[in-house]
């Protein structure tokens, strides 16, 4: 709890990186609506997953590497692994949310609003966000033992997170009033937030293998 | 002598596999006809690489387990052989979509277009880039016991987060490929009598195939590496 408060912290003082961030998810939406107006359904869909998967890596991938060896070391000496890696995950998965909501905002405010149930398509965005942050936390905890991290993370993220990355994009159709065989939708959830659980478990067996240097 | 019958039945069953496999009869369905036959290459060769991922990550499991740097060298080899299978059984799939879903009507490329984007190959094709992903990752890491140590925890993690979604996803997406109700081959109904006969032991043939070339190769790395393995 305490770690989490202290990345919580840190956020506020280093306030540059994450309104760098901010500004990374502004800009990007401002460039889509230049580049195409209001879209289609499935454009805007495909567009909005497309832009949350960037801002999440974006978003996760300096939560490993800003934090120096010396500093390490003095967590190593204070806590032990999966509490740290659970402050991590939490801090990193409400970081998502935040700039979830700001994605989905802009993305309203510039593309306009195709969803026939908005409601519907919120929770789901909110449920991919807290997935793919979640992956990509453990991620940037392995490449950050490795070099060239930043490059090293799209190699190793790309093909895990595709899966996931599919399954809420035809989720998400749901919002847009497609109509499904009845269970299917149900399913999916489910099996979304089992892969979240179960993500959430191997982090924190596997954490503290990667921590001991 | 004792050890090596698994060699021998490996031989014996894959003289069996192409022998049969090209002799017997087969059911003619109206599409497939005898290009059914490369069930026994194609699909077992997926049978292996699966497998062999899996032997692979259990090895993953055992040298975080004892920090052993042996058994992180079985995982490697292990993973590479695997990625073989699914290359190979890329090919073959491809031989097979050449006689059975590539249209001469249709002008090359728009196939081939459809053929990319079907969902079966898109996870496979995601289960090989995991483990070149593996590779490029154990590459840049020039630390013997941290390579070993990250590379075992980015292995079973994607397996983890890779295998549910290979069985699940493909039974949501449309597709030409068969097997999208369950697997393919497995199921008892589509598959016939005779075809089982030829088709467990071809399974069983190409997967201790993959272990034997495994074993070799293993047994290299095991000489070339000797240096370091003794002095610790």
């Amino acid at each position: 709890m305490t770690l989490f408060r202290k990345d919580w912290m840190l956020e506020m003082r280093q306030q540059y990186a994450f309104y760098g961030v901010l500004l990374y998810v502004a800009s990007t939406v401002f460039v889509l609506y230049l580049a195409m107006g209001e879209t289609e359904v499935d454009t805007w869909n495909a567009l909005f997953w497309v832009t949350q998967l960037f801002v999440c890596i974006n978003a996760i991938a300096k939560s490993f590497l800003q934090e120096s060896r010396g500093r390490m070391l003095y967590f190593y000496t204070i806590s032990h692994p999966s509490e740290f890696v659970l402050a991590k995950l939490l801090y990193n998965v409400l970081l998502m949310a935040i700039l979830n909501c700001l994605n989905l905002i802009l993305f309203i405010a510039f593309m306009g609003d195709p969803t026939a149930n908005i409601w519907q398509f919120i929770g789901i965005s909110f449920l991919g966000g807290t997935g793919l942050s979640l992956v990509f936390t453990m991620l940037a905890a392995i490449a950050s033992k490795a070099m060239q991290q930043a490059s090293l993370m799209a190699i190793l993220g790309f093909p895990v997170i595709i899966p996931q990355l599919l399954l809420l994009i035809r989720l998400s159709k749901i919002a847009f009033a497609e109509t499904f065989r009845a269970g299917v939708a149900t399913q999916v959830v489910l099996l979304l937030l089992a892969l979240d659980l179960g993500i959430v478990v191997l982090s924190v067996i596997l954490f503290p293998f990667l921590w001991k240097d | 002598m004792k050890k090596s019958w698994w060699k021998i039945l490996c031989v014996v069953l894959l003289v069996y596999t192409v022998l049969a496999g090209l002799l017997m009869p087969v059911p003619a369905l109206r599409q497939l006809q005898e290009t059914i036959r490369n069930l026994y290459f194609h699909v077992c060769m997926w049978f292996a690489m699966m497998i062999l991922f899996t032997i692979s990550v259990v090895h993953s499991v055992n040298y975080l387990r004892s920090l052993n740097l042996q058994k992180d060298i079985l995982a490697k080899e292990y993973a590479s052989t695997g990625i073989l299978m699914g290359l190979l059984g890329y090919a073959t799939g491809a031989i097979w979509a050449s006689y059975t879903w590539a249209d001469p009507n249709n002008p090359a490329f728009a196939s081939f277009g459809s053929i990319v984007r079907e969902p079966k190959l898109i996870g496979a094709a995601m289960a090989l880039l995991i483990y070149f992903a593996y590779f490029v990752l154990r590459s840049s890491i020039p630390d013997l016991d941290k390579r070993a140590r990250v590379s075992a925890v980015y292995n079973i993690f994607a397996y983890a987060m890779l295998f549910p979604s290979i069985w699940i996803i493909p039974r949501l997406l449309p597709s030409l490929h068969p097997g999208k109700e369950g697997n393919p081959a497995l199921n008892f109904n589509d598959i016939d009598a005779r075809m089982r006969m030829v088709f467990y032991p071809a399974v069983i043939g190409w997967t201790l195939l993959g272990v034997w070339i495994t074993t070799i190769k293993i047994r290299l790395t095991l000489l070339t590496e000797k240096n370091w393995l003794n002095a610790k």
